[in-house]
C-alpha cells in the first residue's frame, strides 16, 4: 500500500469511528436536547460538520477547484453539492423548529463516497499488479565476461559478440547461441509452454527464458533493445494504446452520463415542487440521483476487463496487441487458414512408393538426383533414405520439372510428369493427394514416390470447434487443388482456395470482406510471407511467432507456442472478456437506473442510494477481475 | 511523431478520459490515447513542435488533475 493510501484509510477508520459514536450517542441521549435550548440542534451539527470536513476536504478543495476550471459536472462537486444541500435541508428544518435529524445522512454520504474510492483505487491497483506480474521477464542484468572477469552489467550495456553467462535460476538477459555448457530453459514466460526445453552448445537461447539448471555461456546475437525480451514487453505494454469500440463507447457515454442525470435531478427538484410546494421533499430526493451521477463503475471496470484478458492471454504465451482485437476475436466470423505451416506442419514426408517391392531402389535413385537440392520436399527424400546418397553425379535441374542426374552413361529423370513427358518416358500416373515424383532410370521408367505434409495433430480438433461454434473455416493454399481438396477434406473446413500466389490470398481476404460488410475475418498463418494478408485482415494471427520478427510486426496476435490451438484459447478468452464487460455495462446502468427510479419516488433514502452507487462500483471491479482466470 | 510516457498520479478513470479529450484538442496533436490501466500515454504529434505539445498537454491535464505528472 502506498503512503498515500494508508493516510487515507486511517481517515476513513477515524472518521467512521467518530461517526458512529455521534451517531449512538445522538440516538440515545438526543444531543440537541442535552445542548438545550432552542438552537440545541448546532451541537450535532457541530460535531457532524467536523467528521464530515474531516473525511471530506479534499473532495471539497477539489470540487472548489474544478469549477474554478470551469467543470460543472465534476462528480467531486456533485457529491458535495448532495451532502451540502443535505446539511442544508436538516438546518431549514431545525431552524424551523422541526426534529433536528438528517445531518447523520449528509455525513454518511462522504464517508461511504470515500471508502468507494479507496477501494475502487486499491482493486485496481491490485488488478494491475497481478496483471503486470505476468508481464514480469525483464531481466535486471546481465553477466559480461570483460578482460577476464565477469561483470554485473545492464543488459542494455552488453553488445553483439560479447559472452556472457547465465547461472541457474536466472534470467537469459540478451537473444543468443550458446557457446559452453548445457541446462533446462523455462520457456513458460515466452510462449506458455511448461516443457522446459534443452539446450546444448550452438543451440539459439531466448531472453526471457529462466535457466533451471546449471550455468551456460552465451554469446550475444541481437542487442537488447532488439532482443525477443523486449519487443514482447513493448508490443504488450503499449496493447493499451488501441482501445477496443466499447472502451470509447463508454468513455462517450461518461461524457453525457452525468450531465444527463444532474438534469433530471434538477427536474425531479423543481418539477413536483412547484405543483406540490413541499420543495423539502423533492429537493431531498433530487439529492439522492446527484449521489448516483458518477459513471465510475463502468469507466474503471471496462477497461480493466479488457486489460485483464490481455494479461490472461499473455499468461499462455498469446500476445494481443490491442483491447480492439480482444473485441473482434470474440467477433470473428470467418477464419482464414494459411494451409503449410499452419494447417499442416510443414514437414513434407515420404508417404507412399509404388511399386513396393523396387522401393529401396527407387528412393536410392530418387536420393542421388535430389541430394543438390535443399527444398523441403528434395529434404523429405534424403530423410527418407537416411544414408549418404551415392557422390559424383551431375546434377541439372529443369525448373517446375525435376532433375536429371548423370554420371558415365548412367542417366536418371526425377521429377513430375512434365519431365517424363518431356523425355519421353511412359510412365504409370497416381493419382494421389500430395505430391508426386516419378523415377527414371536409362529411360526406363522405375516408379514414383509420394511425398505429404501431414496435417497437425491438433488441426482438425480446433477446425471441428469452430465449426460447431458456426464460423466459417477456409483454407488458403498454393498447392494444387487435389492435395487442398484431400487436407481440406481431412480437417473439415467448410471451404478451401487452392492454386494462389501469396498477393491472391490478400485478394481473397479483400474478396470475403466485400462478400458481406458484417464478417470479420481471422487470418491465422505462420507469418512466413503472409504479412500482407495478416495486415489485410481483420485480426491477423501469427503462430509460432517467437523470434520471427516479421510475423510480431504484421500480426494483431502472437501465438508464442507453435500449437493452432491457442486459436480457441484466444476466443475462449476473448468471448468471457466481452461477456463480462457487458455484464458490468447492463449491471451498472441497471442498478443506477434503478436507484433513481426508486429515489426519485421516495422508496429508497440517500443511504441506499450511496450503498448502492459504491457496491456496483466494486462489484463490478470485481466481476471485472475474474477474466483474469484459468483457461 | 509518435511517443510514449509513464504517468504519475493518474487516479481516476474518469480523469484519463477528460485528459485524452482534452489532449487531443490540443493544437499539433495527431491521436492520442491515455491509458488509465497502464497509466501510460501514447502521444501522435507534430515533430517540430513536440516539446510545446507535450508542455500543454501536462498543462491541460493538471487542470483535472493537480498532482498529475508526466515522467519524461
Amino acid at each position: 500500500m502506498k503512503k498515500k493510501d494508508k493516510i487515507m484509510l486511517a481517515r476513513i477508520i477515524i472518521a467512521f469511528c467518530m461517526f458512529v459514536a455521534i451517531m449512538v450517542i445522538d440516538k440515545v441521549y438526543d444531543l440537541s436536547f442535552l445542548a438545550g435550548g432552542d438552537a440545541g440542534w448546532l451541537l450535532p451539527l457541530g460535531l457532524y460538520l467536523t467528521v464530515y470536513l474531516l473525511i471530506g476536504y479534499d473532495v471539497l478543495w477539489r470540487a472548489i477547484r474544478n469549477i474554478a476550471h470551469g467543470s460543472v459536472f465534476d462528480e467531486n462537486f456533485l457529491m458535495c453539492l448532495a451532502s451540502l444541500c443535505a446539511f442544508g435541508l436538516a438546518v431549514y428544518t431545525a431552524a424551523g423548529g422541526g426534529k433536528p435529524e438528517g445531518f447523520d445522512e449528509a455525513c454518511a454520504v462522504l464517508i461511504f463516497y470515500q471508502v468507494g474510492e479507496f477501494f475502487e483505487s486499491y482493486a485496481t491497483g491490485r488488478a494491475r499488479k497481478s496483471v503486470s506480474a505476468l508481464m514480469d521477464i525483464r531481466p535486471d542484468y546481465a553477466n559480461v565476461y570483460r578482460d577476464g572477469e565477469i561483470l554485473r552489467s545492464d543488459p542494455s550495456q552488453v553488445s553483439v559478440g560479447e559472452i556472457i553467462t547465465v547461472y541457474p535460476g536466472e534470467k537469459v538477459p540478451l537473444d543468443g547461441v550458446v557457446v559452453k555448457g548445457a541446462t533446462s530453459l523455462d520457456v513458460r514466460a515466452l510462449t506458455g509452454e511448461s516443457q522446459p526445453k534443452d539446450v546444448s552448445e550452438n543451440f539459439t537461447v531466448l531472453s526471457g527464458s529462466v535457466n533451471m539448471t546449471s550455468q551456460i555461456d552465451v554469446r550475444v546475437e541481437k542487442e537488447f533493445y532488439d532482443s525477443t525480451v523486449s519487443k514482447i514487453l513493448n508490443l504488450v505494454e503499449n496493447a493499451a494504446a488501441r482501445k477496443a469500440k466499447t472502451e470509447n463507447f463508454i468513455t462517450r457515454f461518461a461524457k453525457y452520463y452525468t450531465p444527463v442525470v444532474v438534469l433530471i435531478a434538477a427536474m425531479v427538484a423543481a418539477v413536483p415542487s412547484l405543483i406540490t410546494g413541499a420543495w423539502s421533499v423533492w429537493i431531498y430526493r433530487a439529492l439522492s440521483l446527484l449521489v448516483v451521477s458518477c459513471p465510475c463503475a463502468l469507466v474503471i471496470s471496462i477497461p480493466l476487463s479488457f486489460f485483464a484478458g490481455i494479461g490472461a492471454a499473455s499468461r499462455y504465451g498469446i500476445l494481443i496487441k490491442g483491447s480492439n482485437y480482444l473485441e473482434l476475436m470474440a467477433r470473428a466470423n470467418l477464419f482464414v487458414f494459411d494451409k503449410t505451416g499452419t494447417l499442416t506442419e510443414g514437414n513434407f514426408e515420404v508417404a507412399k512408393i509404388v511399386p513396393q517391392e523396387k522401393a529401396d531402389e527407387i528412393l536410392r535413385l530418387a536420393a542421388i538426383a535430389e541430394s543438390g537440392l535443399s527444398h523441403p520436399i528434395a529434404r523429405s527424400v534424403l530423410k527418407k533414405y537416411g544414408t549418404e546418397p551415392e557422390r559424383g553425379y551431375i546434377l541439372t535441374e529443369c525448373s517446375g520439372k525435376g532433375v536429371i542426374a548423370e554420371r558415365g552413361g548412367h542417366v536418371i529423370y526425377c521429377g513430375n510428369e512434365k519431365l517424363m513427358e518431356e523425355k519421353g518416358v511412359p510412365y504409370v500416373p497416381e493419382n494421389d493427394a500430395g505430391t508426386i515424383i516419378y523415377v527414371a532410370e536409362n529411360g526406363k521408367y522405375i516408379g514414383s514416390l509420394l511425398i505429404t505434409d501431414t496435417p497437425r495433430k491438433e488441426a482438425g480438433e480446433v477446425i471441428t470447434k469452430l465449426n460447431a461454434e458456426r464460423a466459417k473455416t477456409v483454407m488458403l493454399t498454393g498447392d494444387n487443388p487435389i492435395i487442398a481438396r484431400s487436407v481440406a477434406a481431412k480437417l473439415g473446413v467448410s471451404d478451401f482456395k487452392a492454386s494462389l500466389l501469396p498477393q491472391d490470398k490478400v485478394d481473397a481476404i479483400e474478396k470475403f470482406s466485400a462478400e458481406d460488410k458484417n464478417n470479420v475475418i481471422c487470418f491465422v498463418g505462420d507469418g512466413i510471407n503472409d504479412a500482407p494478408v495478416l495486415m489485410r485482415s481483420d485480426v491477423g494471427v501469427a503462430m509460432g511467432g517467437v523470434g520471427s520478427d516479421a510475423a510480431t510486426e504484421a500480426a494483431d496476435v502472437v501465438l508464442m507456442k507453435d500449437d493452432l490451438s491457442g486459436i480457441l484459447k484466444v476466443r475462449r478468452i476473448a468471448r468471457k472478456t466481452l461477456k463480462i464487460v457487458f455484464e458490468n455495462i447492463l449491471f451498472s446502468i441497471a442498478i443506477k437506473a434503478g436507484i433513481m427510479l426508486l429515489s426519485a419516488i421516495g422508496i429508497t433514502n440517500m443511504w441506499f442510494a450511496v450503498f448502492g452507487d459504491v457496491g456496483v462500483s466494486v462489484l463490478a471491479i470485481l466481476n471485472a477481475m475474474r477474466v483474469n482466470s484459468k483457461y | 511523431m509518435n511517443k510514449v510516457y509513464k504517468l504519475e498520479n493518474l487516479d481516476c478513470a474518469v480523469c484519463a478520459a477528460k485528459m485524452e479529450r482534452a489532449i487531443a484538442k490540443l493544437d499539433g496533436v495527431n491521436s492520442v490515447s491515455v491509458s488509465f490501466m497502464s497509466g501510460k500515454l501514447f502521444l501522435d504529434a507534430e515533430e517540430e513542435k513536440f516539446e510545446s505539445i507535450l508542455n500543454d498537454a501536462e498543462k491541460v491535464c493538471k487542470k483535472i488533475e493537480p498532482d498529475f505528472k508526466i515522467i519524461r
